[in-house]
C-alpha cells in the first residue's frame, strides 16, 4: 500500500463521507438541542430523550415494531431456509423454475405493489388489518432475502458431510439436524438479522397492511414528521442508529476475531 | 517353485473354489441418464481381502464404491454382501463404512466427537463410546488432538481422523475413496504401509478406489482394473504387472514396450513372432495363441538388457541407436531407436556407482532379453 495524501485524495474523501454521513451527524447533533426549533441550536440538553420515554405513542410503536420484527424474521427464516433447501437439493422437480422465480420475485417487486396487493388480499379474505396482517406482510417481504442468503451457503456446502453422517448410521432427519443445520447456522443467523432489519425499517408495506393499534415505529415517525419535526423524533432516531451501529460493530468484531483465531489455528496445524 | 513376482502371504481365497464370496457385484449396470457409468459388471471380493479398484478418472470405479455404500442404486443387477442382497437398504443401515476423498470431517465437532458420531447413532453406552474413541485415537496416534476441531489439524492428521472415524464402528467392509489422494508423496508412502498394518490388525475387508497404480500395487491383495465401466482384469499386483491380460492392462500398469506382429510358428507355449522389419522374437510365453494370429509382444523395460555389443548367446537381440537417456539416481532409463524407427525403453539398475565405458547419446547399442521375459497378448 502506497497511499499518498495528496490534496485531491483528501478532498474526495471528505466530500464523500460528508455526502454520506452529514445528514446523520446533523440528526444526532440536533437530538441534543435544548431549543424546540429543530434548526436553531439552543445549547446542549438531553431532555428530548427523557420526554421520549414519556411519549406513550412512540413507546407503543416501538414495542409493536420489535414484536413484528422478531416474529416475522423468525417465521421468514424457517420458510426461507426451507425454500433454499428445496432449490439447492431438489434440482429436478416439475415447476422448479417457476418456484424459484416466485420465491425471488419480492426481491425486485416494488414495495408499493407488494403492499397494495397484500392489502387487497386481506380485505378480500376479511382479515382485520392490524398486528397479524403486518407480520404476515413482513414475512412475505423478508422470506426471499433469507432464501438468497441461505441458498448461497448451501451451494458451497460439501454434500459428502451428509453422506458421511448417513454412512455412519444417521437417518436423513437426524443428519439434517446434527450436521446440515449446525454447519449452515451462520448463514441462517445472517438471514434472520437481515429479515429483522428489513422489518424494522419498513414503512411502505406497513402503511398498507397495518391498522389501528398496530402502528410501527417508522409509521409513527413518519406521521409525526408530517405534523412538524420535533427533537423527540431526532432522539428516537439517534437511539435506533446507536442500536444498529452497536449490533453491526459487535457482529463484525466477532467475525474478525473468529477469522484471526482460525488463521492462527491453521498455521499451528501446518507446523504440526 | 516358480511364481510370478513375489507373493505377499498365504492368503489367496480367490484360488480356492470352495471359498465363499463376501462381496458380489452380479451383472451390475448403472446409468446416469444416457451415460453408462458401470456396464454389466461382475466382481467377487473375499473376506479380509484388501481389494483395489484401479482406473482413470471417470471409469466408474467411484460409482461402484458409492453403490456399495448405498448412495447410488444399481440400474440393473444385484450387489450381495455376505449373501444378503443390498438393494433398497439405505446407507445408514448398511454394515459398511466409507472414508471419503475429501475426508468429510464434521467441521463443528471436535476430533473425538467426529469419531464418536457413528457409535452414538448405534446407541452404544457412553462409557463404551469413550473407551472405543480412546482406542481409535491411540490407533491413529492422535491422542493429544482429541479436543481439536478439524480446521486445527494438518492434512495428514485429518486423514487419520477420517480413517479412525470410519473404522470406529468395526464395519464389515471399509470403503476408501482415494484415501491418500490429498497427501504429499512422502506422507503417502508412509500411510500406505500404515493402512496395510491397520487392515491386518483389524481383520477387515478393505475396498479402495484409486487412480494411482503404485498405491494399488503396494497395498492391495488383488486389483481390478476398470475401464469405461467394465472390468479389464482382476488379479494380484504381480499378475497384473507380469501377466497382463490385454494390451490395455499392459499399457495402463507400469511402462511397457509393445511389438505388434504375427505368430510365425508356435507349439506348446513357445513361439516365434514375426514383428516385421526383419525382427523375430522368440518367446516361451505364447500361451495358446495359434500360428498366424495377430498378437502383441509386451516386455517391461527392466527386463531388457542394453549393451554396446551383441551379447553372446542371446536369443533375442535387436540393434539400434541410443536416442535418450534419463538418469534417475537408482536407475537409468535408455530410449533406443531401432532401425525401423520403433523406440524401445530399457532400464538398468545403477547397482555400482562407477560405470566403465557408459553408453552415450547416438551410440549404437543392442537390446536383448530372455525368451521368458515378455508376454504375448492376444487381446
Amino acid at each position: 500500500m502506497n497511499a499518498t495524501w495528496s490534496r485531491f485524495n483528501i478532498t474526495s474523501i471528505v466530500l464523500g463521507f460528508a455526502f454520506l454521513y452529514l445528514p446523520i451527524v446533523l440528526l444526532v447533533v440536533f437530538s441534543f438541542n435544548e431549543s424546540k426549533l429543530v434548526t436553531v441550536w439552543g445549547g446542549f440538553s438531553t431532555k428530548w430523550y427523557v420526554s421520549l420515554f414519556h411519549n406513550q405513542g412512540l413507546m407503543d410503536a416501538t414495542w409493536v415494531t420489535a414484536r413484528v420484527a422478531v416474529i416475522s424474521a423468525t417465521v421468514a427464516t424457517v420458510l426461507g431456509t426451507l425454500a433454499a433447501l428445496t432449490l439447492t437439493r431438489y434440482t429436478r422437480f416439475k415447476g422448479r423454475t417457476l418456484f424459484s422465480g416466485m420465491v425471488f420475485a419480492p426481491l425486485v417487486m416494488p414495495e408499493v405493489i407488494t403492499g397494495l396487493s397484500l392489502l387487497l388480499l386481506f380485505v378480500a379474505v376479511g382479515l382485520d388489518r392490524g398486528f397479524v396482517t403486518v407480520t404476515l406482510a413482513h414475512i412475505t417481504l423478508t422470506m426471499c432475502f433469507v432464501a438468497v442468503v441461505v441458498q448461497s451457503r448451501l451451494i458451497t456446502f460439501d454434500r459428502s458431510l451428509e453422506e458421511a453422517a448417513m454412512d455412519l448410521g444417521a437417518p436423513p432427519v437426524k443428519t439434517f439436524f446434527q450436521i446440515t443445520l449446525p454447519v449452515i447456522m451462520p448463514a441462517i443467523v445472517s438471514g434472520w438479522m437481515l429479515a429483522f432489519t428489513l422489518s424494522l425499517d419498513d414503512l411502505v408495506i406497513a402503511s398498507f397492511t397495518s391498522g389501528p393499534g398496530a402502528t410501527t415505529l417508522p409509521m409513527k415517525i413518519y406521521s409525526q414528521v408530517r405534523l412538524g419535526v420535533t427533537p423527540e423524533i431526532n432522539a428516537a432516531c439517534t437511539i435506533l442508529i446507536a442500536v444498529v451501529a452497536v449490533g453491526v460493530i459487535i457482529a463484525s468484531l466477532a467475525n474478525k476475531r473468529r477469522e484471526v483465531q482460525r488463521q492462527r489455528d491453521e498455521q499451528a496445524a501446518q507446523r504440526g | 517353485m516358480k511364481s510370478l513376482g513375489s507373493i505377499r502371504r498365504d492368503f489367496a481365497p480367490w484360488n480356492d473354489p470352495n471359498a465363499k464370496p463376501y462381496i458380489q457385484f452380479d451383472k451390475v449396470t448403472k446409468k446416469f441418464g444416457d451415460f453408462t457409468a458401470v456396464n454389466n459388471l461382475s466382481l467377487t471380493i473375499f473376506e479380509r481381502e484388501f481389494f483395489a479398484l484401479l482406473g482413470a478418472s471417470g471409469c466408474g470405479k467411484s460409482t461402484l464404491l458409492r453403490m456399495l455404500a448405498g448412495f447410488e442404486e444399481p440400474t440393473a443387477g444385484r450387489i450381495l454382501l455376505d449373501g444378503q442382497d443390498l438393494r433398497g437398504i439405505p446407507p445408514y443401515r448398511r454394515p459398511v463404512n466409507m472414508m471419503f476423498q475429501s475426508y468429510a470431517l464434521f467441521p463443528h465437532m471436535t476430533v473425538e466427537n467426529n469419531i464418536a458420531f457413528g457409535l452414538k447413532q448405534d446407541g452404544m453406552p457412553k462409557p463404551d463410546i469413550a473407551a472405543r474413541v480412546a482406542e481409535m485415537l491411540k490407533l491413529v496416534k492422535l491422542e493429544q488432538f482429541a479436543k481439536r476441531k478439524p480446521h486445527q489439524l494438518s492434512g495428514g492428521q485429518r486423514q487419520r481422523v477420517a480413517l479412525a472415524r470410519s473404522v470406529a464402528k468395526r464395519p464389515k467392509v471399509l470403503l476408501l475413496d482415494e484415501p491418500l489422494g490429498a497427501l504429499d508423496k512422502k506422507l503417502r508412502e508412509e500411510t500406505q504401509f500404515e493402512l496395510m498394518d491397520l487392515q491386518q490388525s483389524l481383520g477387515l475387508t478393505f475396498v479402495v478406489v484409486t487412480h494411482d497404480q503404485e498405491e494399488a500395487m503396494t497395498m492391495a491383495d488383488r486389483i481390478a482394473i476398470i475401464d469405461k465401466g467394465e472390468v479389464m482384469q482382476v488379479a494380484t499386483p504381480a499378475e497384473v504387472y507380469e501377466a497382463p491380460g490385454s494390451r490395455f492392462v499392459a499399457g495402463f500398469v507400469g511402462n511397457v514396450n509393445m511389438f505388434e506382429g504375427k505368430i510365425a510358428h508356435g507349439e506348446a507355449g513357445a513361439a516365434s513372432i514375426d514383428a516385421g522389419n526383419g525382427i523375430t522374437i522368440r518367446t516361451e510365453n505364447a500361451g495358446d495363441a495359434a500360428t498366424g494370429a495377430a498378437v502383441a509382444f509386451a516386455i517391461r523395460p527392466e527386463k531388457i538388457r542394453i549393451s554396446s555389443t551383441r551379447p553372446a548367446g542371446a536369443v533375442n537381440a535387436i540393434e539400434g541407436e541410443v536416442y535418450d537417456i534419463a538418469y534417475l539416481g537408482d536407475m537409468t532409463v535408455y530410449h533406443v531407436r531401432l532401425d525401423d524407427g520403433q523406440v524401445v525403453r530399457a532400464s538398468t539398475m545403477n547397482a555400482a556407482r562407477i560405470t566403465e565405458d557408459p553408453l552415450s547419446w547416438n551410440d549404437r547399442a543392442w537390446v536383448s532379453f530372455r525368451p521368458d521375459a515378455g508376454v504375448v497378448l492376444t487381446r
